[in-house]
């Protein structure tokens, strides 16, 4: 009992995580057709800047924030520098950033090293919030999953309230159209990619501190941010919920139980709804 | 009337070969004498280092190129395909079957593999393959990595040899050269002849515009999934020489980096002809061998990426592509000379 709610708790701050990666991956492939396999770069990248702002001026906040501008400002270079010149060339924008992202890689190896590193939260968050049944569970988990909830609602209402969400929205369903009812559609895939990425980074310095952020990590969450967003539905941002709770669920419980196992879990739970539902639960054919 | 039945009789009288000989120029034989000669004046690492590790990992990158080419299908999943089959040659060696058991299993599970990724990515289409084929590969790297009982985890496999048959050392050098130039070279020339068939050409129709094909009454689906099987033959041979090759597999060796170089090398090469993959590969290996010599042995990553960046920005169909501009261009300027002249 004890070892499946803790379980069921690692699932959820491991779901929280990857909803937040995912999510910015999701938009971004939603609305652009645009398949950046550099998101893990992103994630990677964004924590190790947090990581160096958080030791030069010693607070988590700024840490947080500078992830997330940071990596918002790569998506907009990016978008401006990379994307812009070969709109509808999937497979070419996808080997770009295949290719980006190789190179990332290796820079951010020859930067920060194989080393791995790890951020202290502020104090508040240490520690463990005492929960009943399995005693108490670290508090920073918990603040994970709250943030994961926050950004979830934030985005939701971002996209549902307001004028440029809509737009980005209508983009979804229908790009052609919307650059035709005189939208400036270049400025919302700025914004978009600038989101998207920006989540990323974000989710670096947030994932980093719950779990650390190392060489790898860049492969291990673009392959949660795959299958998440393939089993939960493109440019769903509700998809990319159900797609990042299920996966994290898969991942936790299949290492709990049959720890040889685990990965296998996850890709099964995408092969059946790839069987079933092709365009993933959520998604639009 | 005449012309039909001479067509007819002169079909009967050419059956696969002469059709496969009737395309053969000058500079096919040069090829094929100089990869004969190569081994014979090169020196033991020019011939195993170099020579059959292109030749490998162009047989690799030329099933990726079957199915992107002339399947437009962009699969990651190729080099996972030759790492299981690698991993099941190392797996039955360690339970003593017998050589061709052996052989045919590794390939054979291999294919059914390939077949069930094909069948798993053909049910959607475009961008989503290439994400689908990615995510198998990533997932079996940390299968292989994690699974103690039959893939041993991080140790993975070593002393992997060929099995002596004939009474020949197949690890040597020399045999092993020809043994990899044989087979690398049969499944070439099968590809060429495979894209000539009816089921190559309805495959590349089916790429070019597979909603005419199903109206057509083809199967889309069903063509989309032969290809990833067909290609997993070749990646599962791949696969089985390149751990005789290397004596050793671990998961390392089906890592993201590894996946990724076979894309690279076959998209640097050219994805338009079967010929590129290995054009790309000599390029890959010759650089990675000696790229050292110019910058950091640890920043080889950083030169690739960009090399394979400028490729896929300037020249999207490879260096076959830059080659094919460059004819076009010379071509334009001989006649323009031909016009000044005149």
């Amino acid at each position: 009992m004890r070892l499946f709610l803790l379980t069921f708790l690692n699932g959820l701050t491991l779901a929280a995580l990857y909803f937040i990666v995912a999510s910015g991956f999701s938009l971004v492939f939603g609305l652009m057709r645009n398949v950046n396999l550099a998101h893990g770069s992103l994630y990677l990248l964004g924590g190790y800047i947090g990581f160096e702002v958080a030791n030069s001026t010693g607070s988590w906040y700024l840490a947080v924030l500078a992830g997330f501008l940071s990596m918002a400002i790569a998506g907009v270079l990016l978008q401006l520098l990379v994307f812009r010149y070969m709109e509808g060339q999937e497979l070419r924008q996808t080997l770009v950033t295949i290719a980006l992202s190789i190179i990332l890689a290796d820079l951010m190896l020859a930067v920060w090293s194989g080393v791995s590193y790890q951020f202290t939260p502020p104090a508040w968050l240490f520690g463990a919030t005492p929960m009943p049944f399995i005693n108490a569970y670290p508090t920073y988990r918990l603040f994970t999953l709250a943030a994961a909830i926050a950004i979830g609602i934030a985005l939701w209402l971002f996209l549902n309230r307001t004028r440029i969400g809509i737009m980005i929205r209508a983009g979804v369903d229908d790009r052609g159209m919307l650059s035709a009812s005189g939208v400036n559609v270049q400025l919302l895939f700025c914004v978009t990619f600038a989101i998207g990425a920006g989540l990323a980074g974000l989710a670096g310095v947030l994932g980093g501190s719950a779990l650390s952020i190392a060489p790898g990590e860049d492969i291990r969450f673009l392959l949660a941010s795959l299958i998440v967003v393939i089993v939960g539905g493109m440019g769903s941002i509700p998809g990319a919920a159900i797609g990042a709770l299920l996966i994290g669920m898969t991942e936790q419980f299949g290492l709990a139980y049959f720890p040889t196992y685990g990965v296998v879990f996850s890709f099964l739970v995408m092969v059946v709804v790839l069987a079933i539902r092709p365009q993933g639960i959520l998604g639009r054919a | 009337m005449a012309s039909i039945t001479d067509e007819t009789a002169e079909k009967k009288t050419s059956p696969v070969l002469p059709s496969l000989l009737r395309g053969v120029r000058w500079y096919h034989v040069v090829v094929a004498a100089l990869l004969l000669i190569y081994p014979l004046i090169a020196t033991d690492f020019w011939t195993v280092q170099i020579g059959a590790q292109s030749l490998i990992l162009g047989l690799i990158g030329l099933s990726l190129m079957l199915l992107a080419g002339y399947g437009g299908m962009v699969s990651l999943s190729q080099l996972t395909v030759a790492g299981l089959a690698g991993y099941l040659v190392a797996i039955f060696g360690n339970a003593e079957w017998p050589a061709w058991l052996m052989l045919v299993g590794a390939v054979s599970l291999a294919t059914v593999a390939a077949v069930l990724i094909g069948w798993i990515s053909a049910r959607t289409s475009g961008i989503y393959t290439i994400m689908i084929t990615l995510a198998i590969s990533v997932a079996f790297y940390y299968l292989v990595l994690q699974n103690d009982p039959i893939f041993n985890s991080f140790n993975g496999f070593s002393g992997v040899r060929p099995p002596e048959v004939f009474g020949v050392d197949w690890r040597a050098p020399l045999p092993f050269f020809y043994l990899t130039l044989a087979v690398v070279g049969a499944c070439y020339l099968f590809v060429l002849y495979l894209s000539r068939t009816p089921f190559g050409l309805a495959l590349q129709a089916v790429r070019d515009n597979p909603r005419r094909m199903a109206s057509l009454g083809f199967n889309v689906t069903a063509h989309r999934v032969a290809a990833h099987g067909v290609a997993g033959v070749l990646a599962g041979i791949g696969g089985v020489l390149l751990v005789w090759q290397n004596g050793q597999i671990s998961p390392g060796s089906v890592g993201i980096g590894p996946v990724i170089d076979i894309l690279i090398l076959t998209v640097l090469g050219g994805l338009a002809h079967p010929v590129g993959p290995f054009i790309g590969a000599v390029i890959f290996i010759l650089m990675e061998n000696f790229a050292i010599d110019l910058i950091d042995r640890e920043r080889f990553n950083t030169v690739i990426g960009a090399v394979f960046l400028v490729i896929v920005l300037f020249s999207p169909d490879g260096v076959l592509g830059l080659w094919g501009k460059l004819k076009s261009w010379l071509a334009r300027q001989s006649a323009r000379n031909r016009v000044d002249q005149w």
